[in-house]
């Protein structure tokens, strides 16, 4: 089909991500990069309806509490409710093409933040941004590397999420570009360096270890993974 | 079965809420609500625990469901998966959590159609075969499945709660998950 707009993403979500997210058993932070990974992924958006159309069976298949006063007594306060209201009529419109970068919802936290503001992290050139969300329990952040330098040494004792915003990264497995997601444990040892010619933008999420508690998941995996 | 095609309960939904988001119907509303809002309370019990609460989210949800009517979409799923959602968001936000959502409208948004055609991608067809299998399996193998999807809970404890050996828990959920798999292979 012609050229695309877009590269193809070939570093995707996991399944028990997209589980949680559907479920809405994943905390802000992750649900962040998840939601803009999502923006940038059609597949994966397809995967999450699927997992959302499981909970909507469940909702269907629920045991009716069949209470007819209080059914009868909520409907009739619904009802006040709903009667005499008014419907604006809005309409929404795609809005022009600007800064792409940071697609939503990412680009609202940034903005709630005042907007990208770079600190640089050590001599090498690099720099990060702080994320903030209500989140405790995960580290939201940006990071610019630039052009064909490795990405500086950190630590984390937990899981790490990598979405690339632009630019790419490489490490000894392979190359990463805009929307693709790479899920790094602690005990991988890898030295990712950012590929030659621009900068290269993404969004890292750390945290102490995900738990996944879930098998179910990774039955499911050969069924839903790309 | 009375009549030529028995209209089942996902085409009357969907046929009710059409008429709420045209019409602002009343009549459909209540008749939707009346479907909806039993099952609702039983579902925001499950989540919420609190039962006060519960039945004020399953509230706000029908309420959400009567304001946005116009912006289901029949072509991608089914009404009870439209309400999960607003359901599942309406809680968190009850937990004064924040679930980031999509914007279509953004424009770093990546359209479906973006995308070369001959990537597989799952769509709301996958996703009614899935319905399907689901709709298809027995009781038990449905309860350790909406336990594994909604709890953080182990197998032992799934075990524990259904009164029923580890053993039966595991072959429970495998059994589910290969019925899934092989439904949706059929779809493609």
């Amino acid at each position: 089909m012609g050229t695309t707009a877009e590269p193809i993403i070939r570093h995707h979500l996991e399944d028990e991500m997209l589980m949680l997210y559907a479920a809405g058993r994943l905390s802000e932070g992750w649900s962040v990069a998840v939601a803009t990974h999502l923006a940038l992924c059609p597949s994966c958006r397809g995967r999450v309806g699927v997992y959302e159309a499981i909970g909507g069976h469940f909702l269907d298949n629920e045991e009716p509490i069949e209470d007819d006063d209080a059914v009868a007594e909520s409907w009739s306060r619904l009802k006040s409710r709903i009667e005499n209201e008014e419907f604006p009529n809005v309409v929404t419109l795609r809005r022009p093409a600007g800064d792409r970068l940071l697609p939503q919802p990412l680009r609202s936290y940034v903005d709630r933040a005042g907007g990208l503001k770079w600190k640089t992290l050590g001599t090498g050139g690099a720099a990060q941004m702080i994320v903030p969300t209500e989140d405790k329990s995960t580290t939201v952040r940006l990071l610019r590397i630039p052009a064909g330098l490795p990405v500086p040494e950190h630590t984390h004792r937990g899981d790490e999420l990598t979405l690339v915003l632009a630019g790419s990264f490489s490490d000894q497995f392979a190359t990463f570009r805009r929307g693709d997601v790479e899920m790094a444990d602690p005990d991988v040892l890898h030295t990712p360096r950012a590929g030659h010619g621009q900068d290269c933008i993404c969004l890292a999420v750390t945290d102490a270890p995900l738990k996944f508690s879930s098998r179910l998941l990774r039955l499911l995996q050969p069924l839903l993974g790309i | 079965m009375e009549g030529q095609e028995p209209e089942n309960d996902q085409t009357r939904l969907k046929r009710l809420l059409e008429a709420v988001a045209q019409t602002r119907d009343p009549a459909a509303f209540e008749e939707l609500y009346k479907h909806i809002y039993p099952r609702l309370r039983s579902h925001m019990r499950r989540l919420a625990k609190d039962f006060v609460i519960a039945d004020e989210l399953a509230q706000e949800v029908m309420l959400a469901v009567w304001r946005k009517a116009e912006q289901y979409d029949p072509a991608r799923g089914q009404v009870s998966t439209w309400v999960f959602r607003i359901a599942r968001n309406l809680y968190i936000d009850s937990l004064r959590r924040r679930m980031p959502e999509l914007d279509e409208n953004d424009p770093a948004f990546v359209p479906q159609e973006e995308i070369a055609a001959d990537r597989a991608i799952i769509n709301a067809q996958d996703a009614q075969a899935l319905t399907r299998a689901l709709g298809s399996l027995k009781d038990e193998h449905l309860e350790v499945l909406r336990l594994s999807y909604f709890e953080e809970m182990p197998h032992s404890a799934i075990s524990s709660l259904l009164g029923i050996p580890l053993g039966t828990v595991k072959s429970r959920i495998r059994m589910a998950c290969e019925k899934l798999r092989w439904a949706l292979q059929q779809s493609r």
